[in-house]
């Protein structure tokens, strides 16, 4: 008797009971509810890239096009700036992406590591400038490229992002601060400089950090639309997201052609994305540094 | 021997952050330094910079639009907040142990934070046309006539509903963790003295990462209020200013009037107000952020 008692308390208590299942039910719910949010605006887009004109704006919607218009595509890439300000924005956003994470790594080794007069007022003096609102050097920074000729090419948005940023080289720089100093010890004592154990010791040990900041930069890099307005005004130098925001002046009613071109903006990133998830998640987690 | 590395560290310690002060010296400390001359200049970058004192201070005070771009802005801002009760309320349902799917949300959520703010801001415009936009033929799907939804009382509600959406994925992502990190003993602790779900939320959850919510706070606001790339391409501030965000003045203002000394001003005058606003957040944060 006391045995089929406690046979039956367990089999209770394994089965969840009605009020939790409900519970989760109702949090199903809201998350399905909250996905399709998130994913019903892409997915129109997406579904509109194949529509004429006519056809978008039908209603009710048509969400699998009755006639697929791939010329949208074909139009948006052949009539359109497009692929040229792809190419723009690649040979801008790559060298003060490299270059700058260069720069940034060193200087995060150099805080993290060694030791010299001065480094911690120097280094407290660093972060300080983070603080800084963008806003209030908008208008001078401008003011300085238009003095030095700047304006109207690329340079403001090349030279500067080369001598790397101060956010990637904190977060580098306590990445650096958790790798065991014994390999480095071992290093010097075999007469190793301390550049050729930046390169053949620091950097391989902190691919993982060096990767998570580089599709963070690169992601901001091409999604940047304020910095190509401010100094580029020729159609020919124009970045991927100027054309794409012109698209609202030539493709006016064309609304086809926009979401073309969105959903074509959009690949890149989506690409990288689905590649390197975890480098963002990751990344955003440790700093909560903006994309 | 000890000595003759100590000096090469020391050689190399300098070197090694020469590019980085240099770039911080060129690029930030000098338009910084001269932005105070600058804001206190006339200057229309044809003409040299002639000197006013503070009559650009003087003219912003008395500038109503650029009152109004100041309220603006602080409107906007207010889906900082709005977006992480709605961030922390899916981080809850998600962190629950028996909820499936954690990652594929979390991705989901996270997806417009990557896109670019242009194609985001005409996948809105889409999302609000008042004629076939989504929320207007759901709503008429529910028999209801749906609003303009860029009339002058409520382009900035529509601003902020985008901004929301856009904007969770990273609040989530950090709530996410920080949840993750509240340590276990001290809700067993909780049952053991019989506190209810609620009070284990308002007593162990809430402080427990309310050091995160601190940090999306401060730097969500920072972020908010220098907002630029989607009302530009959206609303271009309009109908009647109702939608002009102060970095949006700002920027007409320097290229559409070329008032450098004015748009410099106006730059100063929002760093200011930035920088009250995280005094104001680190002073409050006393009374609610618990750090262990």
């Amino acid at each position: 008797m006391t045995g089929e008692n406690t046979l039956r308390r367990t089999a209770f208590s394994h089965s969840p009971r009605p009020r939790a299942v409900l519970f989760n039910f109702i949090i199903y719910l809201l998350l399905a509810l909250s996905a399709v949010v998130m994913l019903v605006p892409f997915l129109w887009v997406l579904s509109s890239s194949f529509k004429d004109t006519a056809s978008i704006f039908l209603i009710p919607p048509q969400w699998i096009p009755k006639q697929w218009h791939f010329e949208n595509y074909w139009n948006v890439l052949t009539g359109s700036n497009l692929i040229r300000g792809f190419c723009n924005t690649v040979i801008i956003i790559i060298p003060p992406i490299f270059v700058g994470m260069l720069s940034s790594s060193l200087a995060g080794y150099s805080f993290a590591r060694l030791q010299f007069p001065g480094k911690n007022v120097i280094f407290a003096a660093t972060l300080c400038t983070m603080m800084v609102p963008g806003v209030i050097t908008l208008i001078p920074s401008f003011i300085m490229f238009s003095f030095y000729g700047w304006v109207n090419s690329w340079k403001p948005l090349i030279i500067p992002g080369m001598f790397g940023a101060v956010t990637t080289m904190f977060f580098l720089r306590q990445y650096f601060m958790t790798l065991p100093k014994e390999l480095e010890e071992a290093a010097m004592i075999d007469g190793m400089s301390r550049p050729k154990i930046f390169v053949s010791i620091i950097l391989p040990l902190s691919k993982p950090a060096i990767v998570t900041q580089i599709v963070l930069s690169l992601n901001g890099a091409y999604n940047d639309y304020m910095g190509p307005l401010l100094y580029i005004n020729d159609i020919n130098k124009q970045t991927l997201q100027q054309v794409l925001a012109g698209f609202q002046g030539t493709y006016l009613t064309q609304w086809g052609y926009l979401m073309a071109g969105s959903v074509l903006a959009l690949l890149p990133t989506m690409l990288i994305f689905a590649l390197a998830q975890r480098y963002f998640v990751e990344g955003i987690a440790l700093t909560g540094l903006k994309v | 021997m000890k000595s003759k590395l100590y000096r090469k560290d020391v050689f190399w310690g300098y070197a090694f952050i020469a590019p980085l002060l240099l770039g911080l010296l060129v690029f930030l400390l000098v338009p910084l330094l001269s932005s105070v001359y600058i804001s206190m200049s006339s200057y229309d970058l044809a003409n040299k910079p002639v000197f006013k004192g503070l009559a650009n201070f003087e003219q912003l005070v008395k500038d109503p639009i650029f009152w109004k771009s100041i309220v603006n802005s602080l409107y906007a801002s207010l889906g900082v907040p709005l977006g992480m009760l709605l961030a922390l309320i899916v981080a809850l349902m998600l962190n629950k142990p028996d909820i499936r799917g954690k990652g594929f949300f979390r991705m989901l959520f996270f997806m417009p934070t990557i896109c670019s703010a242009v194609a985001v801001t005409f996948m809105w415009k889409w999302v609000l046309n008042d004629d076939f936009g989504l929320i207007n033929q759901v709503l008429k799907m529910m028999k209801i006539k749906g609003p303009n939804w860029f009339s002058e009382s409520l382009a900035m509600p529509s601003m902020i509903m985008m901004g929301v959406w856009g904007g969770m994925g990273i609040s989530l992502l950090l709530y996410l963790s920080a949840l993750y990190n509240v340590p276990r003993v001290y809700y067993e602790a909780a049952k053991v003295d019989g506190a209810g779900p609620l009070r284990q939320f308002f007593s162990i959850t809430l402080p427990g990462i309310s050091p995160v919510t601190f940090y999306i706070l401060v730097t969500g606001l920072i972020g908010a209020l220098q907002d630029f790339t989607r009302f530009q391409i959206m609303t271009d501030g309009g109908p009647n200013y109702a939608t002009t965000t102060t970095v949006l003045y700002i920027y007409n203002n320097a290229f559409q009037y070329a008032d450098m000394g004015y748009a410099c001003a106006m730059g100063w005058a929002l760093g200011v107000i930035i920088a009250v606003v995280t005094i104001a957040n680190f002073v409050m944060s006393r009374r609610w952020v618990y750090y262990d």
